[in-house]
């Protein structure tokens, strides 16, 4: 049968996992050194959410969030994983509260970097106000974070992608890696279709959805500074990548990126799809890019080249 | 929701030095087992929050065979359930115990 | 004088009333209507091809605005009941009787209007039945099909979903009856003949291409752990001890899975050439590994799939390919095919009872039979031999003479104990028996009856029907993989462990089988992605299954 893990380096192990498929714990497992992890506030603690028992609904022990630090490499890291099959990874009070917590360590410490896997819909609805509230913390923690000297790095690949609060919070981060699965974005499809009509977004239109949203799309806008294959190692090659060079974080550095996220808008602001932004940003073969294996577009989003480094 | 709770005499110790482990998650379908080892050697102990009400006899039946086939004794199994069907509350109360039995913390 | 051609004369009558409508063979798409009221009479048995898979989406339209003053109480022959308009002919007045085999998306709709006496309903059929009956009892006065492309003769190219056309086509035409086509386009030469010019009577363009569902695509992502379990038992415990290489699989998630762990499991049991060469078989997507691994030698298929054109282009050694290249399917001869030379079925149902009677008929859904009857029977006419058909035959019969003893066609359900929404795979009664009451049939509507069927697979083990003695064995043996159901927890304990024993049950770990194993990473491809890799890029699926 199938080999004993024994004789599987641990990195073979993580080439050989889906990322989007794999749950949130076995994400930061492979990532890190092996064996490295240790988590705070772990399910063992059973720090549920206060409130989805109003609600008659199932709670999860770790809330739908791993938090805890281990070794990347070598390098000591603090790390926060979404479980985006719990409720869709939504943020709920506890969930929140988490994150924030071990962004403020960061912040204190000042030396070590985070690393988020965000797997998320935004908002957990049945915990509304202390959801939103927590979206707002997070991004806070972040920015101070981030001042304080800490590389705060962003990993999408999920089945819930980064939808709503996720995407702003992704949005203060330092650096993002996205995988060809991942999406990025505030509103989702199906948000828009309904506040727009089908005729502005077809949510069910799959290949519309993931040529605006998806990772291809994000890595080539530059909204996302690399691009993962859906695999765990990959996502570990692509945050060891982006924690080299990632760099200081200013005021100079936020008008730089303010700069460039106007050309864009010069640039594409008249573009109806994806496509006419790919054939703008002068590829040949634009209506190719779905369909190419991850390697081939690696090599043509380099040719394009990384438009952004510290801010987004 | 609603709560049960099992315990039942274990012929041995259940294999292994790890405290705890945890497989699986709470969603439509499926669930989670949270297991420590935290109870005397002849002993087990399953509670379960389940989101489908009114399955008492089946839990009772899967944990019985559970028990009797795998003897986890000294093991707490905490589960939260999202509906999960019987043959998937047997393959995770075997992943749980698969896991706490591997070395480690 | 008898005069012994009145048909032939009415159908030259027709023919000239819809004539005048016409230039040539041809009629403009807003004439279509008027086409309909000029040929079709009061009470006419009419087809309206309603396939398992493409529709004549425009035909029927047409025909539900006709005038009720001059077409009405029509006998619709069809063996897909598939489009709400093919129900709406009912509300309107404009159809009374129905004889089909196949209403899957109207399932719900079609329990409602029997109950409520909206249809006069004649029979639900297996599709070889209703094919069957076109020749002898009910053979269509009009035939309304459609096709790909039509030259201005009127040949048509039915292209990759050919289905059932050649056959409606085959019975109306040669018995007097009138054929009219919808075609997405007409051009000057069609790519390849599938019907005849002289059987076709007129021809539409559509404005758009006819309507076609892709029915086949299971995605990957959504198979479970205890599918891919069931699939491994099912592998090992009956593929591999009959050696089946002629068979035909299901459409559901388990046979899915079956599929996808050719390539690795099967590969590991060193089983490749020995099981599953040859198929009837629609072109499932799942199957691409497997192909790609070079485990398939060739597949006959009932329809096609969407998104699966160039891939069976560019595979014509595994598929039946036309002389222009693209696939040729036939429903008929793929039913016949699956039912003759086919020596295993294996699909998924929604109920078995403890006789093994099944049914995926509940109280308020009738989705009919389709093929499956066909492929999930005996053969009685069977009299060629082969290794799982003779192994099969001496399991259920050892005593008699070999040299006049039947062998036995595997006919396997596969299946989780419990389905969706933790409703039980197995029950004490079918719910088919309670609608034949309800609706006063005098038939229950029995999918696979009890005595067709040799095994049953869960992910509680396989139970070996064929080896069972009395009646009680056999109900002890359906328990005994029934896990947790009520029908399960009601097992005999001491007569299931005796099964056992003489291996009638045999369990995971009697396979040497551990169901912690039963890994997605078994899957040779756990997404769609995957399978269009798999394709070299030939594999193009619907926007649906994308996530890319």
């Amino acid at each position: 049968m199938t080999a004993p893990l024994k004789d599987v380096t641990p990195a073979e192990r993580a080439r050989s996992t889906s990322f989007y498929e794999a749950s949130a714990r076995t994400r930061l497992e492979l990532l890190l050194d092996a064996g490295s992890l240790i988590e705070f506030i772990g399910p063992e603690q059973r720090e549920v959410s206060p409130h989805l028992k109003i609600f008659d609904l199932p709670e999860q022990f770790d809330d739908g969030i791993v938090v805890g630090h281990g070794r990347l490499d070598g390098s000591l890291v603090f790390v926060a994983a979404q479980e985006g099959r719990f409720m869709g990874g939504a943020f709920g009070e506890v969930h929140g509260a988490k994150l924030t917590g071990l962004l403020r360590a960061a912040r204190e410490i000042g030396t070590i970097p985070v690393l988020i896997l965000f797997d998320t819909g935004g908002v957990r609805l049945q915990e509304a106000n202390a959801g939103e509230l927590a979206i707002a913390e997070i991004m806070r923690a972040v920015m101070e974070a981030r001042s304080a000297g800490v590389k705060v790095i962003g990993l999408i690949g999920g089945r819930s992608g980064c939808y709503g609060g996720g995407g702003l919070i992704a949005g203060c981060c330092s650096a993002l890696a996205v995988s060809e699965p991942g999406r990025i974005a505030v509103s989702g499809p199906e948000v828009i279709e309904t506040n727009r009509g089908v005729e502005e977004f077809d949510s069910r239109d799959r290949a519309l959805v993931w040529r605006t949203m998806g990772g291809k799309h994000r890595r080539l806008l530059g909204a996302a500074d690399v691009f993962a294959d859906d695999n765990v190692q990959d996502f570990r090659e692509a945050a060891l990548e982006l924690l080299g060079l990632v760099g200081p974080f200013g005021l100079d550095r936020l008008k730089a990126e303010q700069e460039r996220l106007a050309g864009r808008l010069r640039s594409f602001g008249a573009c109806g799809d994806a496509v006419d932004i790919w054939t703008a940003e002068g590829i040949a073969d634009s209506q190719a890019v779905p369909e190419l294996p991850a390697d081939q577009f690696i090599a043509l989003a380099n040719r394009i080249g990384r438009t952004s480094r510290d801010a987004r | 929701m609603e709560d049960l709770s099992f315990r039942h005499p274990v012929r041995a110790r259940a294999s292994g030095a790890r405290q705890s482990a945890i497989v699986g998650v709470v969603a439509s379908g499926n669930l989670e087992v949270l297991v420590e080892r935290v109870l005397p050697d002849a002993e087990c102990a399953v509670d379960i929050k389940t989101a489908a009400v009114g399955f008492g006899e089946v839990w009772s039946a899967v944990i019985g065979d559970f028990v009797e086939r795998y003897s986890p004794g000294g093991l707490r199994f905490s589960i939260n359930d999202g509906g999960a069907r019987p043959d998937t509350v047997s393959l995770r109360l075997a992943q749980a115990v698969r896991l706490i039995a591997e070395n480690g913390q | 004088m008898t005069s012994w051609q009145n048909n032939r004369v009415a159908r030259d009558a027709r023919i000239v009333a819809g004539a005048g409508l016409a230039r040539g063979k041809v009629v403009e798409a807003h004439d279509v209507t008027r086409l309909l009221e000029a040929v079709i009479r009061p009470g006419d048995r009419v087809c309206l091809e309603g396939d398992n898979q493409k529709q004549a989406d425009l035909l029927s339209h047409a025909l539900l605005a006709v005038d009720l003053s001059k077409v009405n109480d029509l006998h619709m022959v069809q063996s897909g009941v598939v489009l709400p308009e093919h129900l709406d002919l009912f509300d309107r007045g404009v159809a009374k009787r129905l004889d089909y085999a196949y209403s899957g998306p109207q399932s719900a709709r079609i329990a409602r209007m029997l109950f409520g006496g909206k249809i006069e309903l004649g029979a639900i059929h297996t599709y070889l039945e209703l094919f069957a009956r076109y020749f002898i009892d009910l053979t269509p006065h009009v035939a309304l099909i459609a096709a790909v492309s039509a030259d201005r003769e009127g040949n048509l190219y039915t292209g990759p979903n050919t289905e059932d056309t050649p056959t409606v086509v085959e019975a109306t035409a040669f018995k007097d009856g009138v054929v009219i086509a919808q075609v997405n386009e007409i051009v000057d030469t069609v790519p390849r003949v599938d019907i005849p010019a002289d059987r076709v009577h007129f021809i539409v363009k559509a404005d758009k291409p006819f309507f076609v569902e892709p029915l086949f695509t299971r995605d990957p992502a959504a198979i479970t752990e205890g599918q891919i379990l069931t699939a491994m038992l099912a592998i090992k415990g009956i593929y591999a001890p009959y050696g089946v290489q002629r068979l035909n699989h299901g459409i559901g998630f388990s046979t899915a899975a079956i599929e996808l762990l050719l390539p690795t499991f099967g590969e590991r049991l060193g089983l490749k050439g020995r099981i599953a060469t040859h198929f009837a078989l629609n072109p499932h997507p799942a199957l691409i590994p497997a192909i790609e691994s070079g485990w398939v030698r060739q597949i006959h298929s009932f329809g096609s799939e969407v998104g699966m054109d160039d891939y069976i282009q560019a595979r014509s050694d595994v598929y039946f390919t036309g002389p222009d290249g693209s696939l040729r399917s036939n429903r008929a001869f793929c039913q016949t095919a699956g039912l003759y030379a086919c020596d295993m079925f294996i699909g998924s149902t929604l109920q078995i009872d403890l006789q093994g009677n099944s049914s995926t008929i509940t109280t308020s859904r009738i989705a009919g039979f389709g093929g499956a009857p066909n492929m999930g029977a005996d053969a009685r006419g069977r009299r060629h031999p082969s290794e799982p058909w003779l192994k099969a035959g001496a399991e259920a019969d050892p005593d008699s003479p070999a040299p006049l003893r039947r062998g036995r066609k595997l006919v396997v359900q596969i299946g989780e104990t419990f389905g969706d929404k933790n409703v039980p795979l197995f029950v004490e009664k079918l719910d088919a028996i309670e609608l034949a009451e309800k609706l006063k049939l005098e038939l229950a509507p029995v999918m696979i009856y009890g005595d067709d069927v040799t095994h049953i697979v869960t992910e509680e083990g396989v139970a070996n029907l064929l080896l069972c003695r009395t009646a009680q064995e056999r109900e002890q043996a359906i328990r005994g993989v029934a896990g947790y159901t009520d029908v399960g927890r009601r097992r005999d304990r001491g007569m299931v462990a005796r099964l056992r024993e003489r291996g009638v049950i045999r369990r995971p770990e009697d396979l040497g089988i551990n169901p912690l194993d039963a890994d997605r990473s078994l899957l040779a491809a756990r997404s769609i992605k995957d399978l269009v890799r798999w394709s070299g890029g030939l594999y193009a699926p619907p926007s649906k299954f994308r996530n890319w």
